[in-house]
């Protein structure tokens, strides 16, 4: 019996015996070890690295504060705009709880974005990476559901008419799409049996897929191990006779506990100010329409999706409507966030990390990062917000003209990816990780 | 353990797998259907018919419809006279966005010349425009000929819901899907016909 080889623990002073007894039972050790305690890392992750634990971390402030708003809030139409206001103004320290949830929304996505970039730098996606950052894309998409779920339940302006805008959008399916929109809204607005449903979604079922996901993506990561700055695989290299671990690799536990714990005590630095000083951000983290209750008879004057979004909606905005019905754009949009999935087999790159690679994947990589901020400025502001050319180019907005080459740099950035990358100028990878 | 597949074996456990996989796409539709809009969302959305026999020439009949305000306008030839006059005034003279069944993309924006029936609400910001006659003139400046006018932020519409040019509403009013179920009997909110 296996129970009965293993070895007493020790090493825990007083609680050994107990551990002893639980491990002989189920595998405790085994799971720590595996995960993180004996989790071999490279020894030179740097400032990238610290964006996967913090989103691990606000996915679990998110739970949790999420729980506690749930105990008063109220999700049905009549009420739920007030039941808010209620944990804002009345609930102790309600005020706090839901600050925490709402910029912890949009520090999720900065984190999540950043934590996709360090992929697109050191080539974290490549083979043998390729299953993980496929469950890295289904979290992202997840989050987004779950953001846009969790937008409606305050009930506000916003909340009404940004829903009603992207449930149309289904509406723009060619045959199904009033029948699906209608299935979606189950009404013919956005209504009570809206709202319900929605609540559902957000509090339970997109974060049970949540919470499965970020299982599946850190099993993947310690089954093939981490990537580092250098792009080279630890796991080939010689194992040092002293250690036995690879010449650059070190143990996870005590040395990226401490470095993670670190990273999470800057950033509750600057989420402290934001939750407490500014909370909505000049308007980003929380619209200021949504502070007026939600009135189907009255549509807002700009209805502008919340920051995380935007990039996506100027795509949406920038395809014109093609034979009457906008469903191009939906397409072009939804095509956008799926292209994604296949970032692993468009990078034909020999090597894995900028430090490597050659100049035309540098410049590709700034061109997307600069065209994604810009399509994401330009969805926060109207079509008209740069005015009109002249009659020269037909007296046609500014701001849609640069929406349409920004949509064309994005796809450009990913469907051009396997050409450039293969006749890109690379240097030879190093055998040891850079170490100061 | 032999490295022998029996492959009557493994049939069968592909069948009990696809069976298996069928009963649950079955099972899944009952959760799908409970989705669909309830019967109380049904019953509150349901079409709505309106008696048009006593409307006169030039009344305005207003009913609720999915919690919205729907006019019907019973024209005068001088109105329709006047919703040609407005061609060159209207940013959208021919109803090129989609706001309307493709019934009533015509000149008048309706199934039947004389009767107008449009979705009251304002397409700027939602409020509830008002009937303005051509004899406002006075009021709404001399070439008005006749419409309806947003009071909140001055949108200005002719009499097929059509907006001037130059005011903040983009776009047409709407026009609801509708039926005539006879001459006096204006069914909203259903365009098949027996319905």
């Amino acid at each position: 019996m296996a129970a009965t080889e293993k070895q007493p623990v020790t090493g825990l002073g007083p609680l050994n015996g107990v551990v002893t007894w639980v491990d002989a039972r189920f595998p405790l050790i085994k799971l720590w070890e595996d995960q993180w305690g004996k989790y071999i890392a490279p020894k030179n992750f740097n400032f990238w690295y610290y964006f996967g634990s913090l989103a691990a971390f606000i996915l679990v402030l998110q739970i949790v504060t999420g729980i506690f708003l749930t105990m008063n809030y109220k999700p049905d139409a009549t009420q739920a705009f007030a039941s808010v206001e209620y944990i804002m103004r009345e609930v102790p320290l309600g005020w706090l709880i839901r600050y925490l949830h709402s910029t912890g929304a949009s520090a999720f996505f900065i984190v999540v974005y950043l934590h996709m970039f360090r992929s697109l730098l050191y080539g974290s996606h490549q083979k043998p990476r390729e299953l993980l950052w496929v469950f890295g894309v289904l979290i992202y998409l997840s989050l987004m559901g779950e953001a846009f779920f969790g937008y409606l339940l305050p009930w506000g302006q916003m909340s009404f008419w940004g829903a009603q805008v992207i449930v149309n959008l289904f509406s723009t399916v060619p045959f199904i799409g009033p029948d699906l929109s209608e299935w979606i809204r189950g009404d013919y607005v956005v209504s009570d049996a809206t709202l319900n449903r929605f609540f559902a979604f957000h509090v339970i079922a997109l974060p049970l897929v949540l919470v499965g996901l970020v299982a599946a993506h850190l099993t993947a990561l310690h089954e093939v191990g981490s990537n580092n700055p250098d792009g080279i695989e630890i796991k080939k290299q010689p194992k040092d006779p002293r250690t036995g671990l690879p010449l650059d690799g070190i143990y996870s536990h005590p040395y990226y506990t401490v470095k993670d714990i670190f990273g999470v005590v800057v950033f509750l630095f600057v989420f402290a100010v934001i939750a407490f000083f500014a909370p909505e951000v000049g308007g980003y983290f929380l619209e200021a329409n949504n502070f007026i209750p939600a009135d189907p008879l009255k549509t807002p004057l700009h209805i502008a999706p919340v920051w995380y979004f935007t990039p996506y909606y100027s795509i949406l905005r920038a395809v014109p409507p093609m034979f009457t019905s906008q469903f191009p754009g939906v397409a072009v949009m939804g095509a956008a966030t799926m292209i994604l999935f296949v970032l692993p087999w468009l990078d034909r790159s020999p090597v894995k990390s900028i430090r490597y690679k050659g100049p035309i994947y540098k410049f590709a990589l700034w061109v997307f990062v600069l065209t994604f901020l810009l399509l994401g400025y330009l969805g926060t502001e109207p079509t008209n917000v740069w005015g009109q050319t002249g009659a020269w180019l037909g007296n046609v907005e500014r701001a849609t003209v640069a929406a349409r080459i920004g949509t064309a740099l994005y796809f450009a950035f990913f469907l051009l990816m396997p050409w450039y990358t293969r006749i890109d100028k690379c240097l030879p990878e190093p055998q040891r990780v850079t170490w100061k | 353990m032999s490295d022998q597949i029996n492959s009557g074996r493994r049939k069968i456990v592909v069948i009990t797998a696809a069976a298996g996989a069928c009963a649950g796409v079955v099972a899944a539709l009952p959760f799908a259907a409970t989705m669909l809009p309830s019967e109380r969302a049904k019953a509150l959305g349901a079409p709505v018919e309106a008696d048009i026999a006593s409307l006169s020439p030039g009344e305005m009949q207003v009913l609720e419809w999915r919690g919205k305000p729907v006019w019907i306008v019973r024209r005068t030839k001088e109105m329709l006279d006047g919703i040609k006059k407005s061609d060159g005034q209207v940013t959208d003279p021919k109803s090129e966005v989609d706001q309307q069944p493709d019934y009533a993309k015509n000149e008048f924006r309706s199934i039947k010349d004389e009767y107008a029936v449009l979705v009251g609400v304002c397409t700027h910001l939602g409020c509830s425009p008002q009937l303005k006659s051509a004899e406002t003139q006075g009021e709404m400046g001399a070439d008005w000929a006749g419409g309806f006018y947003c009071p909140c932020h001055g949108s200005k519409f002719d009499f097929a819901g059509r907006v001037y040019k130059g005011v903040p509403a983009p776009i047409n009013l709407q026009v609801p899907p509708y039926t005539f179920l006879s001459d006096t009997r204006i069914l909203i909110g259903d365009d098949k016909k027996g319905a």
